[in-house]
């Protein structure tokens, strides 16, 4: 069965660590969590760094750990990407990369030197020494060296923490290849919503050393009861099909069954199914649809929950006719002139669609 | 005059041979002190650390003992019918990797400190066992620290004096070492042979000294 079955105990300063999760073995498993949630000592439980009193771990029914086994970490089958590259610095950009691979047996290679080294964009950096590489170039060849090994899992702790923001988004881009061209399932780590929004497809939520919810990233971001729908960039996923470019406004229509949304210009082939971020400061709500507007997405919802995250602002949760759910962060005063209520349908106008 | 080379190899057959078994035997120490994180690490610490701040004449006189006929080791080299070690060159070899000991131990464990654990981490996680990893990340990675543990070791050994003199005498070819040799050069007024000697062990230790330092200069700037 493809699942990965963790379940850990231990004390944990000054909490206890009680985590159990099953989540498939396929896509990216954000584990979110605020820093000191017990979120990295789960990733090093699983990855056999750190012993915990009590521990069971198993992937696709192999199992890793349990009370009478406790595998090694050089002999459970996974990538590890630390918060910092680290890199060996007496070894070349190129002999990091085979380090790993070398130490794999020929037959378990499924995962090829070249493709990887492609797929990262770190072809021209082969030669180089590790010190001499900016901080994402660092990043990108230690998930490379990682992903060489071809993990049956991949564990990712922060690996984007460490860097400024304009390096963040230029690796992100590489993580969402890794995601949709080699098919290892990846556990990532992580306190940054927009992170996870971009790259988690399962998502287990973490605090003080329990699991407070797990499930499908789009469902917990939206959820009122979790403290993500409260987040100043506080997001909701929406998944649908690429149908038609329009070249001349340069927009690329994305369709979800009864709505269609315009996003900035993609080159993506038609019929390919794509994801796409809202963030709730980007949704206003109108009681009618306006045509005399320069909104493009204007989409049919009904309201299904409210909660007031700060004074005087409400955030509004929306179900669209097939089911997804989208937040809005609007002003309390605003929620009261609409006379907002539960089951109240009305319109939501999407300022902005980030493509995901 | 003849000059007599005797003193001079016979000083870096025990120096050599002494640096060798400390490499065998004080790596797994300082990597033991390194890591552990039992009580009694300082304790051992501090052991290992003695031969620093004793006169060598305390630490020659206890070997002395111990490896006397009566001595628990000299009870047992002559149970094995190996004789007792005093005043043999295999008996200097012994007390010089007491005596030297915390040169060895004390720049290998530092550096080991310093490695912290994230390099030995990266490694398990690609699939390296332990002694891969110690042999492809710990000593590449401490190699300054190697560089100069056997340095400090090597040049301790030529320089000692009171250990050798209490365990070893003064037997030509056996335990007559450059610094007894200069010693007794001294005592007979020979101060030309002294001098000879002398000059040339400042000399030697300021090159080894000197390289030492260059080469672990240009490391450590390497890995900057």
């Amino acid at each position: 069965m493809d699942v990965i079955e963790v379940s850990l105990k231990d004390r944990l300063g000054d909490f206890d660590l009680d985590v159990s999760f099953t989540v498939p073995a396929w896509g990216i498993t954000a584990l979110f969590g605020r820093s000191g949630s017990g979120k990295t000592t789960v990733l090093r439980a699983i990855a056999g760094l750190t012993h915990t009193d009590r521990g069971r771990v198993r992937i696709n029914g192999e199992t890793w750990q349990d009370d009478s086994r406790f595998l090694p970490a050089h002999r459970r089958p996974l990538g590890y990407v630390f918060q910092e590259a680290s890199l060996f610095p007496h070894l070349s950009v190129l002999k990091n990369l085979q380090y790993g691979w070398r130490r794999v047996p020929a037959t378990q290679r499924k995962i090829k030197l070249d493709s990887v080294i492609e797929l990262l964009g770190i072809a021209p950096l082969l030669k180089r020494t590790t010190h001499s590489l900016s901080g994402g170039e660092r990043q990108r060849v230690a998930i490379a060296r990682a992903l060489i090994t071809s993990p049956k899992l991949l564990l990712m702790d922060e690996p984007l923490s460490a860097l400024d923001h304009d390096a963040k988004q230029a690796i992100l881009p590489y993580l969402e290849t890794l995601h949709d061209e080699l098919s290892i399932p990846s556990i990532y780590v992580s306190h940054d919503p927009n992170e996870v929004a971009r790259l988690a497809d399962q998502m287990i939520l973490i605090d003080a050393g329990k699991v407070v919810a797990s499930g499908m990233a789009a469902d917990l971001l939206t959820r009122l009861d979790l403290p993500l729908a409260g987040y100043d960039n506080a997001s909701a996923l929406l998944e649908g099909t690429v149908i038609e470019h329009d070249p001349d406004h340069h927009l690329t229509w994305i369709s979800m069954q009864t709505e269609r949304l315009a996003v900035s210009r993609e080159d993506l082939p038609v019929g390919r199914p794509a994801r796409v971020e809202i963030l709730a400061r980007d949704v206003s709500l109108s009681l009618k649809k306006h045509s005399d507007t320069s909104i493009i997405n204007i989409l049919s919802v009904r309201v299904i929950g409210m909660q007031e995250t700060n004074p005087g602002q409400i955030i509004v949760q929306l179900k669209l006719e097939d089911g997804q759910t989208l937040l809005s962060r609007i002003t309390l005063r605003s929620a009261r002139s609409l006379d907002l209520h539960e089951g109240m349908q009305l319109f939501a106008q999407v300022k902005a669609v980030a493509l995901v | 005059m003849a000059f007599d080379w005797q003193p001079i190899w016979l000083t870096l057959k025990l120096a050599s041979l002494t640096t060798l078994i400390l490499l065998i035997v004080g790596t797994p120490i300082a990597w033991w002190l390194a890591r552990t994180q039992a009580w009694y690490k300082q304790a051992v610490a501090a052991v290992v650390a003695l031969p620093l701040v004793l006169p060598p004449t305390v630490l020659g006189f206890y070997l002395l003992i111990m490896l006397g006929p009566k001595g628990p080791i000299g009870t047992l080299t002559e149970s094995l019918g190996l004789g007792t070690l005093p005043f043999t060159f295999p008996g200097l070899v012994f007390a010089s990797v007491f005596y030297s000991m915390p040169f060895m131990v004390q720049p290998l464990q530092n550096s080991f400190e310093s490695l912290g654990n994230r390099p030995l981490e990266v490694a398990a996680t690609l699939g390296a066992s332990p002694w891969d990893r110690f042999f492809t990340v710990v000593i590449p990675l401490a190699r300054p620290g190697f560089l100069t543990a056997i340095v400090l070791s090597f040049a301790h050994t030529i320089g000692e004096f009171g250990v050798v003199l209490m365990i070893g005498g003064n037997i030509p070819g056996e335990t007559k070492v450059l610094s007894i040799a200069i010693y007794d050069y001294v005592e007979t007024l020979e101060y030309g042979q002294a001098h000879l000697l002398s000059a040339g062990m400042i000399g030697f230790a300021f090159i080894v000294l000197l390289t030492l330092y260059l080469i672990n200069g240009r490391l450590h700037r390497s890995h900057q």
